[in-house]
């Protein structure tokens, strides 16, 4: 059957493509109509349109729509338009491509209506996302992009595997929802959780984010972990280990942030703290729970956009992004640091930001079900969100000791996507209806009640009494903190190195031993490198000898 | 050069008052308003404003223990 509508994901990526072929003021135009022509349809083709094309004896369902589908494609479409105005004039082609394609396979894996397509771009993200760290061009950013895309094709594989054993069981490909209970949906579960941040695989974030270029975070920020979010919500609501998954991930996200001193990294580890709430509200599984974690994705990306950006324009006008570099930039750049504490209340959940809106909606789910121990961690989280972004992220860098730096706000287009996006932090904190229409279950929850406002004012205000006390204890220090990832980055290659020392030590000794033998009894007439080469062949026939025994076995 | 408003020591104390007045006033609402309280634990008076600012003081207090434990020089992974 042939599908007579367009399709929003498939329409970035083809632009992603055609990219580099413009340049200056045609690129800007087509990257900043592109998301538009892609927001209008989504909002133009009617709800539960799905179409399907044959492929391989497949009927793969490449589109499939419905309210939750509309609204990530809503806010990916959003970004995609506010990050290009903020990098229009600065971004190198190649960034904007692969973000583009990037962007586009995210909404085709929200369109996608079966595993098959779901798969396929699920590992287009994974490979454009990695050029997009790669647009940095710098050492440490290959390097990171390289271990980025490690842990993400093992995530592939992982899901693939589940995929595989999913559609054997079942006979079925189509992507609904699933229950946790057999290998093949476990499998799944474990694809998808890698993607959203979750232990034990959470250190790829913070590592390979903070190292794009000052544009490159912001498109970054927002897909990956959402898409995550997006398939958790179709497919496993309501699963139970979920709430105890997304708690660690919050605390995790606070505790590490509290320690770090690249304000980037600040941002990234509190990307995984939010998805956590995300997370834990999929656990929870009820229809307010989901909603609220539909909606706190949807605002999530908006005020974590905002920050990238407000700390983008920081690396941009200073080329510095340690806090102990940082500091006091308020005093000449207002837009930007203004901007940069609109997207902190709202990722803090300040009454009338975005935030606020969204994640309480996760926190009644919480007393709705009667479940304590979730309420006090969600609320103490609440708490070390404003502790660990809320405060620390602008008292750093545009307030604390004055560093002396005085770089300007950023270029005009900077500053307007900046000032969009801190408008719709606002707005939607303020019309909270204008989001709540587009959840997919019915609202029937009010955010502003005065015994909330108030509760939540205190619960903000004493964190942030907190802080200021505590200040000497978290002063900044040029350090890092070892995180899941010393695993690939230290003991494995220390433990590769260790392996290929003892094996040459063990060539030497038997060649040390041959020389002996053959000095006395001229037994030996072959030269020493052949002798050298068939010690290489057997060790390698070892090797494959043990392989081949743990593999029978 | 006159120093930014931000760094005056006398809008710092300012700042300051400001911050206890407004710290108080979230507290005093509590008398005025209709909390209706789920969990028996919220019906503690200010719950919320201690117990935040007591599990950030822990949360700090638990990232400087293991900072000792996890830190390590920036250029730890390039040497």
């Amino acid at each position: 059957m042939m599908c007579n509508l367009s399709h929003p994901g498939l329409l970035l990526i083809l632009a992603g493509c055609l990219i580099p072929l413009f340049k200056g003021h045609v690129r800007s135009a087509v990257i900043l109509i592109v998301p538009l022509i892609a927001l209008a349809s989504a909002w133009s083709i009617s709800l539960e349109t799905s179409c399907s094309v044959s492929y391989l004896g497949f009927d793969l369902t490449v589109f499939q729509f419905d309210t939750l589908a509309r609204l990530f494609i809503t806010v990916f479409a959003l970004t995609v338009f506010t990050g290009s105005l903020y990098c229009c004039i600065q971004a190198r082609s190649m960034e904007l491509a692969a973000a583009f394609i990037y962007a586009g396979g995210a909404m085709s894996v929200v369109l996608a209506g079966d595993l098959i397509t779901l798969f396929i771009f699920w590992e287009l993200m994974a490979l454009a996302s990695t050029l997009v760290i790669w647009s940095a061009r710098t050492e440490s950013s290959r390097r990171a992009g390289m271990r980025y895309i490690v842990v993400h094709l093992l995530g592939g594989v992982v899901l693939m595997a589940g995929i595989a054993a999913y559609v054997q069981q079942t006979g079925s490909i189509e992507f609904s929802l699933m229950q946790a209970d057999s290998p093949a949906t476990i499998l799944i579960l474990c694809g998808f959780l890698l993607n959203a941040g979750a232990p034990p695989l959470t250190a790829w974030l913070a590592d390979a984010y903070p190292e794009t270029s000052f544009s490159g975070m912001v498109f970054l920020s927002a897909f990956t972990t959402k898409t995550a979010v997006y398939v958790l919500l179709r497919g496993f609501p309501g699963t139970e280990i979920l709430i105890v998954i997304g708690v660690f991930m919050i605390f995790y996200g606070i505790i590490y942030a509290l320690l770090e001193n690249d304000m980037r990294r600040i941002l990234a580890y509190s990307i995984i703290n939010q998805v956590g709430f995300m997370v834990t509200g999929i656990g929870i599984g009820t229809e307010m729970a989901l909603n609220g974690a539909a909606a706190h994705a949807f605002t999530h990306i908006v005020y974590k956009a905002l920050l990238l950006m407000s700390a983008g324009s920081v690396l941009y006008m200073t080329g510095k992004r340690k806090c102990t570099d940082l500091g006091g930039l308020v005093q000449s750049m207002p837009v930007t640091a203004v901007c940069g504490i609109i997207g902190a209340l709202a990722i803090s959940s300040f009454p009338l930001t975005s935030g606020f809106v969204s994640k309480s909606m996760i926190t009644q789910s919480s007393i709705d079900q009667h479940i304590l121990w979730v309420w006090l961690a969600l609320q103490a989280a609440s708490a070390g969100v404003f502790l660990h972004a809320g405060i620390k992220f602008p008292w750093f860098v545009f307030f604390q000791k004055d560093s002396g730096l005085r770089p300007d706000d950023p270029p005009w287009n900077m500053q307007l996507g900046m000032i969009l996006f801190a408008f719709v932090c606002l707005f939607l904190g303020v019309f909270p209806d204008v989001l709540y229409a587009m959840l997919p279950y019915p609202v029937n929850y009010v955010p502003y009640t005065a015994a909330h406002t108030v509760t939540q004012l205190q619960l903000l205000l004493f964190s942030g009494l907190a802080f200021f006390v505590m200040l000497p204890l978290m002063k900044r220090t040029l350090t890092i903190s070892l995180d899941f990832d010393w695993f690939y980055r230290k003991l494995g290659p220390q433990l590769f190195i260790n392996m290929i020392q003892v094996l040459s030590d063990a060539k030497q000794f038997v060649l040390e031993e041959l020389r002996v033998i053959r000095s006395t009894s001229g037994l030996f007439t072959q030269s020493l490198s052949n002798f050298s080469l068939a010690f290489n062949m057997s060790l390698v026939l070892l090797v494959f000898v043990i392989c081949l025994i743990y593999l029978l076995l | 050069m006159k120093q930014n408003w931000f760094y005056r020591k006398s809008s710092i104390r300012k700042l300051w008052i400001g911050t206890y007045v407004v710290l108080a006033l979230t507290v005093i609402a509590e008398l005025f308003v209709h909390l209706h309280p789920h969990f028996k634990i919220e019906a503690i008076f200010a719950f919320h404003a201690w117990y935040g600012f007591l599990a950030c003081v822990g949360m700090v207090v638990f990232a400087k223990l293991l900072g000792y434990l996890i830190k390590r020089r920036d250029d730890y992974y390039d040497v």
